[in-house]
């Protein structure tokens, strides 16, 4: 005996078996995801009042990344119409575009970590506080330079949406007066511990969708010539996680950058 | 979509093989045929022999540390010195088990037993191999993704075995690796305790989901829902809860490796102290977090370890009783029930952390709400005994005894579930004695019965029954021998994961004092360390006859030697790459047994129905 239901769908449930175990492992993902974001809302209600970072992301970045994906998600669902269709230029070309803007997201993301990362809060020896965007931070010099502003407390860091225009100036700091210097990794506080993991699996995840993709759009594209059912069924599982990765994003986007 | 519905061919039409032509095609040689196979008999039994060698050590692990509450600091005899030339002096210094090797032992036997023993055994070995052929399936649905979570679970294993020999040892936080005990500990065993969980949730994840589409996917023609065999319909409750509670333990298990390698402060507080001094950390996280996360695996977990054993007990009681389940509906709705429920009764394991009363109500209410369901079934097992002429054989044997130890262990767990009686005996004896009485003598039996009653199937040899019968009195006695008195030290107040058995808190060491703990509980640990030892040995006869029966058995003479009326029993045996010579035709509901005027006392799911020429029977009632 075989096994059935391999390409065309049982009859009494409608389904073929991938599509079955793909849904399933969506809702599995679902409860991943899902325990993420009750962290989210456990942490952030359980924080002290007004220390709740707000305004510390790229929004020009995170908007164009959104936009991104969700184009991706129209290129993934015309490369499965064009498999329906039989059309098999059209899927290269379709699922090319799918794998391009999937770059660009992870390039993009790559950008916003770089600024966290350089991005630095230096509290100094008389008490004030210094934040900006490193830009020399030698150890065989006795200073640091960054491109930022002081402020007078800690509090006056947690909310940047009011900062009008901040035109941050050059600052240099000797290191005899540095007490601390962090930079905004995932370390620094619970706001950018579920930034980075958050979006840091999430990325996972487009890539592994790029590379499942990719596999399709090069050398898995063997399967069309000898069964092109079987493939278009493999181009709309795989079309089934992609969409359920950009709809973690269309979460992710308000949770962390707007809210 | 719909018109693709109709324009392909239904089940029998799709173009098939020579029946179960591949292992006659071609033979797959060595590695594609016992290593890499993608057949799930093979992926079954591969499962069964891997889990049962971690179950062995486990139960190793368990010995040593009996050895050492019974005698704090005195060298562990025989392999002491061995001990201290793997792990070293500062372990096991001189052959005695240190308190953090104590506590690493105690972290890895739970881990080992739960997450690498019982439920690859449980789940994945006997649902690998006998699901798909109970339900007339040529495979699972998955095939190559079912090789997959077999390499990602013993992959998960050797690095849960690895971490013993790393600089500061295993994980020493428990099986639970509460935070932030967890992060604190100067050992990297922890991370890499999460990397192992995360490789065996990943095992698990790709075996649920292929469990689930078999099931729902592979029946054979005739195969309905309510003609299910019990134990396929446990099987799939149990995938269900293992796809869905798995994942939050994940992402609590991806956090905590944040905050133990990313230095992150997810479940670190603000103001925690670490050895006198506040740690150096960004604070702000909450440690009940982690233990909601952690308990919303960690109860569905306990079903996942006991209903695959409800539905081996099932089927062999259905055999040995010789007539039908007694009230099949109700097992097959209080199953469905148990895994609802089992995703709402989490908190009732932290009721000691102040997360307030009316939280605390809301989880004893289901905590006793899902206790009914449970007792549904165990009672239609009960009930199924009465009038029958039962055949005590040693799978029998095993399950009757389950049902009495599985009572004890579900009972005395009422307690637990109540805020007030739960404060005292949380963290006590008690519940070891408790959980251990539902997982030991209950589920382990009831895979022990697994394993003598399909073994035919997988071998074509029956193991010995009296060699059977001797494991299974010398198990039944010493198992009570070893968990009983553990109800009595806990109601004393013994506490668990003490390095020195409570020796501390003794009214030897301390006379006079109040609410010591007396001297007869004390000597208990002595009764329970021979009893281990007992028990230890009670698995030898077992060990022996398992590989002894493989070629020496008494041959089997029969495709069906237990005469069941189930799908795995009506294939050749062992069943070839592809299990069915013919695809199967299901006429009936799985238990019917003593069909009166059949000629037989059993009918098989794919027995034709009898032409109307023959007498007229009457339908057995309730069945469908």
């Amino acid at each position: 005996m075989e096994i059935p239901y391999v390409i065309q769908p049982r009859p009494d449930t409608g389904i073929y078996n991938a599509k079955v175990g793909i849904w399933l492992f969506l809702a599995s993902e679902v409860m991943l995801f899902g325990a993420l974001f009750s962290a989210y809302v456990l942490l952030r209600v359980g924080a002290v009042p007004g220390e709740w970072p707000h305004g510390w992301q790229n929004l020009t970045l995170g908007t164009i990344n959104t936009l991104v994906l969700a184009v991706s998600a129209i290129t993934t669902l015309l490369a499965w119409v064009a498999c329906k269709t039989r059309q098999f230029g059209k899927f290269k070309f379709f699922h090319g575009c799918t794998l391009l803007l999937a770059l660009a997201f992870l390039c993009i993301k790559s950008e916003e970590y770089r600024e966290h990362l350089t991005h630095y809060e230096i509290q100094l020896t008389d008490g004030r506080i210094a934040e900006g965007d490193m830009r020399e931070n030698n150890s065989q010099n006795d200073y640091v330079l960054i491109d930022g502003r002081y402020v007078a407390e800690e509090k006056d860091l947690y909310d940047l949406r009011a900062q009008k225009d901040p035109k941050p100036e050059e600052i240099k700091i000797p290191r005899a007066q540095i007490k601390e210097m962090q930079n905004y990794g995932p370390w620094h506080n619970d706001y950018l511990a579920l930034y980075f993991t958050l979006t840091g699996l999430h990325a996972l995840h487009v890539l592994g969708g790029s590379i499942v993709i990719g596999y399709l759009w090069g050398p898995g594209r063997r399967l069309w010539q000898t069964d092109p059912e079987h493939f278009t069924n493999r181009v709309e599982v795989s079309g089934l996680f992609w969409h359920f990765v950009d709809l973690v994003w269309i979460f992710l986007f308000p949770v962390l950058y707007l809210m | 979509m719909d018109e693709t519905v109709h324009s392909f061919p239904a089940y029998d039409e799709v173009p098939g093989d020579h029946g179960h032509g591949h292992a006659a095609h071609h033979d797959p040689g060595f590695w594609r045929g016992y290593v890499f196979s993608t057949d799930h008999k093979v992926i079954g039994i591969q499962y069964g022999f891997t889990a049962l060698c971690f179950l062995l050590f486990g139960f190793f692990l368990i010995l040593l540390m009996r050895w050492q509450i019974a005698h704090p600091g005195v060298p562990v005899p025989f392999i002491g010195p061995l001990l201290e030339k793997i792990l070293g002096p500062t372990m096991a210094g001189h052959g005695a088990i240190s308190p953090d090797l104590y506590n690493s032992f105690g972290a890895m036997h739970g881990t080992i037993m739960i997450f690498l023993g019982v439920v690859p055994l449980a789940f994945a070995a006997f649902g690998n191999y006998v699901v798909p052929l109970m339900i007339g399936a040529p495979d699972m649905a998955f095939p190559r993704v079912n090789m997959a979570s077999y390499q990602a679970y013993v992959l998960g294993g050797i690095v849960m075995l690895v971490s013993f020999f790393i600089p500061g040892g295993a994980a020493q936080a428990g099986w639970t690796s509460y935070s932030p005990l967890a992060t604190t500990i100067p050992t990297h065993g922890q991370a890499f305790w999460i990397i192992g969980m995360v490789l065996l949730i990943t095992s698990s994840l790709l075996g649920a989901v292929n469990f689930i589409a078999t099931i729902i996917q592979l029946r054979a023609p005739g195969m309905t829902w309510m003609r299910l065999p019990f134990f396929v319909w446990a099987q799939f409750v149990t995938a269900f809860l293992l796809l869905l509670a798995f994942p939050p333990l994940e992402a609590a298990a991806l956090m905590q490796l944040m905050d133990n390698l990313a230095h992150t402060s997810f479940f670190l507080p603000t103001g925690l102290a670490v050895g006198g001094h506040l740690a150096h950390v960004s604070g702000g996280g909450s440690p009940l977090l982690w233990q909601h996360l952690f308990w919303f695996l960690g109860h569905p977990e306990v079903y996942v370890l006991i209903l695959p054993a409800m539905g081996i007990v099932c089927e062999i009681i259905a055999n040995n009783t010789r007539k039908p389940i007694w009230g099949y509906k109700s097992l097959v709705y209080s199953v469905l029930a148990i895994g609802f429920l089992s995703f709402i009764v989490w908190a009732h394991h932290m009721y000691l952390t102040g997360m307030g009363t009316k939280i605390a109500t809301f989880f004893q209410a289901t905590t006793l709400a899902i206790s009914i369901p449970s007792v549904i079934i165990l009672t239609c097992l009960l009930i199924s005994l009465w009038g029958a002429s039962i055949r005590f054989n040693t799978p029998m044997l095993f399950c009757l005894a389950f049902l009495p130890m599985f009572g004890i262990g579900g009972l005395t767990g009422l307690p637990l579930g109540l805020a007030p009686a739960d404060i005292y005996l949380h963290d006590t004896y008690y519940v070891i004695a408790h959980f251990h009485y539902v997982v030991a003598p209950g589920t382990i039996f009831a895979l022990f019965a697994g394993i003598y009653y399909w073994f035919p199937k997988m071998t074509g040899r029956r193991m010995n029954e009296f060699w059977g019968r001797v494991h299974f009195w010398a198990s039944f006695v010493f198992m009570n021998v070893v968990f009983m008195p553990m109800f009595a030290q806990g109601m004393e107040g013994m506490l668990r994961r003490m390095a020195d058995g409570g020796a501390n808190y003794s009214a030897a060491r301390v006379p006079g004092a109040l609410d010591t703990l007396p001297n007869t509980i004390m000597e208990m640990h002595t009764w329970i360390l021979w009893g281990a030892v007992a028990l230890g040995l009670a698995q030898i006869p077992f060990i022996i006859n398992l590989f002894w029966s493989l070629n020496h058995g008494e041959e089997a003479h029969s495709d069906n030697p237990w005469n069941s009326t189930t799908l795995e029993w009506q294939t050749p045996t062992p069943p070839p790459h592809g299990n069915f010579a013919t695809p199967p035709q299901i006429h009936r509901g799985p238990y019917e047994y003593s069909v009166p005027g059949h000629d037989t006392d059993f009918t098989p799911q794919n027995e034709p129905e009898i032409p109307v020429t023959a007498p007229k029977i009457s339908p057995m009632p309730a069945m469908h």
